[in-house]
């Protein structure tokens, strides 16, 4: 699926805050994306590596008090975000933006009708009657694949499954047909089988509604099966940026690999390699690359921080690595 | 229900409730004696075998006889009729007290924990001050400040009960304002509003009337003190604190003018508190033994 004309959303130089025992932290610098539309851009990364943050930036829904965006713009629709009010922030929520979460079990209102939960962001953004908008959340529950929809609409979240309320969920966030979905680590919590149904739903709602998705996750196999391009995080940095068939066939980063041998694959017989160490805490990064601690290839060199650097090959690839970009460069 | 809807706390099945009614007999004793005491005060004018207020001084200080089941006062008014009446009062003033102390007390809570920081602080600050007060010291005090009346006196019941409903509504809304489907809300562009009404509230709506029947229990002993003292409803508006003062005077020779007033607080706070403990067995989930 190739990308057209001008990127849906662009994220230039983002850098989102913490506040930690009164000293701000960067939790992500320097963040630098591109949507394009209809496209499956996939965040990748460990714990702790800043891919929500980035993506609860681009919704600006971080805690007021303890997080702030210190820089950086967010170009939706060429709109910043970042300078938005909260009353402007809150007609985008739900409505050209929409997000769905990771746990299907606990996202949902255990107090209120399924039906009503779908009509309620229709009611709010579109302004419509509860009739109608209920009308539409049928329509909404029959596009997400549940069975009977017109009696599920009367149910309570407990009487669904995880799976069928992932699919609830999905109904919710396309309520308002937004442009841009921000899915983050959706199929985590549901078992495999279920996961690969509601990658395939998403897979096909996209396209239906001509949607940009920013996938997180950290499955690297989710990854193959859903996404265009995938960009790598790291310490709250992005790492590499590539095509998905890039990245499988041609990791470049250093720890992009790592994180390749450290998934089981069907098709080799290798052993699994874990990463030694653990990601840096924000308050705790190394002086030069963040990966360098944890880094087979380390060099002297490495003490300096290395900037993300276009690849010769294919357009669009990065990484950010002093070594490897050398390799191949060379090469 | 599965086992899989029942491991996400949550999910609180209407049908608890008759679970826990099921178990615990001694639910089904309070729920039946308090319909019996709120049957007999909305039926008062027809059980009440006299007018409350109509004295018959030939009458006075009787001790219950085939005429006057339960005696007659200094004045010879008949004491069921004036009990029977009695109930409305303080069954009225529990019962209103309760629901404006209920609605601000929560709404505070709810708006303290749901905002937090300094506004919280402040707020709690006020409340802890309100809940160091014992009751009836904090109800004298407003009583006797606004004067005495039925207004006044539900008024004061109201605002010493508004405390412990504050911190009742706060806790679960720390809770609440942090799940998932709150921040679902937010990330829909829901109102601060909206989310507090219709995400969080109904979430902890049966939190809030479990302590309200427990805590109404207290408003209607509350309000006998404050009868019993004088500052409550007035002469001879039949209230069943009041009743205890007029027969204190008599106590020696005349007990059933305290005796029969006293036995139906005795019954309604009783049926209020097992009721009460019965709705909380209901919705905590570590009673819950399924």
């Amino acid at each position: 699926m190739t990308a057209s004309g001008n990127p849906l959303l662009q994220i230039r130089n983002l850098q989102t805050e913490f506040r930690v025992s009164d000293a701000w932290h960067a939790a992500i610098q320097g963040i630098d994306l591109d949507v394009m539309r209809n496209e499956t851009l996939a965040i990748v990364g460990e714990s702790g590596s800043g891919k929500s943050v980035t993506a609860l930036s681009i919704l600006r829904l971080l805690p007021m008090s303890g997080a702030r965006i210190a820089r950086g713009r967010i170009l939706f629709q060429d709109r910043d975000l970042v300078g938005l009010s909260e009353r402007e922030m809150s007609g985008i929520r739900g409505d050209s933006i929409a997000m769905i979460f990771q746990e299907p079990m606990t996202s949902l209102n255990p107090t209120m009708r399924v039906g009503d939960q779908i009509a309620e962001a229709i009611v709010i953004h579109r302004g419509k009657s509860w009739g109608d908008a209920r009308k539409e959340a049928l329509r909404l529950l029959d596009e997400v694949k549940i069975p009977a929809a017109a009696k599920r609409m009367e149910d309570y979240p407990h009487e669904f499954s995880g799976g069928m309320r992932q699919r609830v969920m999905i109904a919710i966030a396309l309520a308002c047909r937004p442009k841009l979905l921000l899915a983050d680590e959706p199929t985590t919590a549901l078992d495999v089988t279920v996961q690969a149904q509601v990658l395939a739903l998403l897979n096909e709602l996209k396209t239906a509604h001509d949607m940009s998705v920013v996938f997180i996750t950290h499955n690297l196999g989710v990854v193959a099966q859903i996404a265009d391009r995938v960009a790598v995080m790291y310490a709250g940095e992005i790492v590499e940026t590539a095509s998905v068939g890039d990245l499988f066939a041609n990791p470049v980063h250093p720890y992009t690999e790592a994180l390749l041998r450290a998934m089981p694959r069907v098709d080799v017989s290798a052993e699994l390699e874990p990463i030694p160490g653990s990601v840096p805490s924000i308050s705790g990064r190394p002086e030069g690359c963040n990966f360098a601690p944890r880094c087979q290839m380390r060099e002297p060199r490495c003490s300096r921080h290395p900037q993300l650097s276009a690849l010769p090959g294919s357009p669009g690839r990065c990484a950010r690595c002093l070594v490897r970009v050398d390799q191949e460069q060379a090469a | 229900m599965t086992s899989a809807t029942m491991t996400s706390a949550p999910s609180r099945q209407p049908n608890a409730l008759i679970q826990a009614f099921r178990r615990n007999k001694l639910s089904w004793l309070g729920l039946a004696l308090l319909v019996f005491i709120v049957a007999i005060a909305v039926f008062a004018p027809l059980l009440s075998p006299y007018d409350p207020l109509a004295q018959d001084i030939l009458h006075r200080l009787e001790p219950p006889s085939a005429a006057h089941w339960l005696g007659t006062d200094t004045y010879g008014r008949d004491v069921m009729s004036r009990l029977f009446y009695g109930a409305r009062i303080s069954l009225f003033i529990g019962f209103v007290a309760v629901l404006i102390a209920m609605t601000c007390g929560s709404a505070i809570g709810l708006l303290a924990g749901y905002f937090g920081g300094l506004f919280d602080q402040f707020v709690m600050g006020i409340v802890d001050v309100m809940l160091s007060f014992p009751t009836l010291l904090l109800g004298l005090m407003i009583a006797a400040m606004l004067g005495a009346s039925l207004e006044n006196l539900i008024v004061a019941i109201a605002i010493t009960e508004m405390a412990p409903f504050a911190r009742v509504a706060r806790a679960p809304t720390i809770s609440l304002k942090q799940r998932d489907f709150v921040e679902a809300g937010h990330a829909l562009g829901f109102s601060h509003i909206r989310i507090m009404g219709v995400h969080i509230l109904p979430n902890m709506v049966s939190d809030i009337v479990v302590v309200g029947s427990l805590w109404m229990a207290t408003a209607i002993r509350t309000e006998a003190s404050l009868s019993f003292i004088g500052l409550g409803v007035q002469p001879p508006t039949p209230t069943w604190g009041g009743m205890i003062r007029e027969g204190f005077e008599n106590i020696l020779n005349s007990w059933w003018l305290t005796v029969f007033p006293s036995l139906a607080i005795l019954i309604t706070v009783l049926a209020l508190n097992i009721l009460g403990d019965a709705l909380r067995d209901a919705i905590d989930p570590k009673m819950r033994s399924e």
